[in-house]
């Protein structure tokens, strides 16, 4: 089961600079939100972003990890 | 395209046939989920009226759209075929007065400034039966 520190981990080690908060929606292990502040999200769309944070995952969206709310930033 | 995946040949032409199409789990009246819910009382509150597929009678709907949409999670707003987002993006352009504009549509006065909370979604409260008593 993810903890709310692999996300965390996936995310900042995948993304170059990341930042990224994530809490556990249920306390369930398999909800989460994370809001995730890198630079290269400058001049990305909200989509391109929210896509290149799944993408740290693949197929675990949908798997172990059920949901993943995001919110995300370039700064 | 190949048409040797009919599923996914269907989901095109909706997505193309429908101007704002949104793919859900359960019905708009009775979601079943609560990123689901969230998103059609943001629609709802816009009063816009919208084509929305259940995704749920067959898991490959959602595999093959997500195929199209390179998208993983449901639900899954389109506008004149592009995918707007899902919950989460769909809401924060709520707010922002985004969604309004991307549907075309002047909000009414009475639409919410923040995005609307959804009801529980509509599975049936689970029933627990008390022998302690």
């Amino acid at each position: 089961m993810p903890s709310t520190d692999d996300l965390k981990q996936r995310i900042e080690a995948a993304i170059p600079g990341a930042n990224a908060q994530v809490i556990d929606l249920t306390g369930g292990g398999d909800h989460f939100r994370a809001e995730v502040v890198a630079p290269e999200f400058a001049g990305m769309s909200r989509i391109e972003q929210h896509r290149r944070v799944y993408a740290v995952f693949g197929t675990d969206i949908g798997g172990p990890i059920h949901a993943l709310s995001l919110v995300t930033k370039a700064e | 395209m190949s048409t040797t995946n009919p599923i996914r040949d269907e989901i095109s032409k909706a997505i193309s046939e429908h101007e704002v199409i949104l793919f859900m789990k359960g019905r708009p009246e009775q979601p079943m989920c609560g990123f689901s819910a969230r998103t059609v009382a943001a629609l709802d509150a816009l009063g816009t009226s919208y084509a929305a597929v259940d995704v749920l009678p067959d898991p490959r709907i959602r595999q093959e759209l997500s195929a199209i949409s390179n998208w993983p999670t449901i639900p899954q707003l389109f506008v004149n075929g592009q995918l707007v987002g899902g919950c989460d993006i769909v809401t924060e352009m709520y707010e922002s007065g985004e969604l309004a504009q991307t549907l075309g549509i002047v909000p009414p006065s009475e639409a919410p400034e923040d995005a609307p909370v959804a009801s529980e979604p509509g599975a049936p409260p689970l029933q627990i039966k008390n022998n302690l008593a």
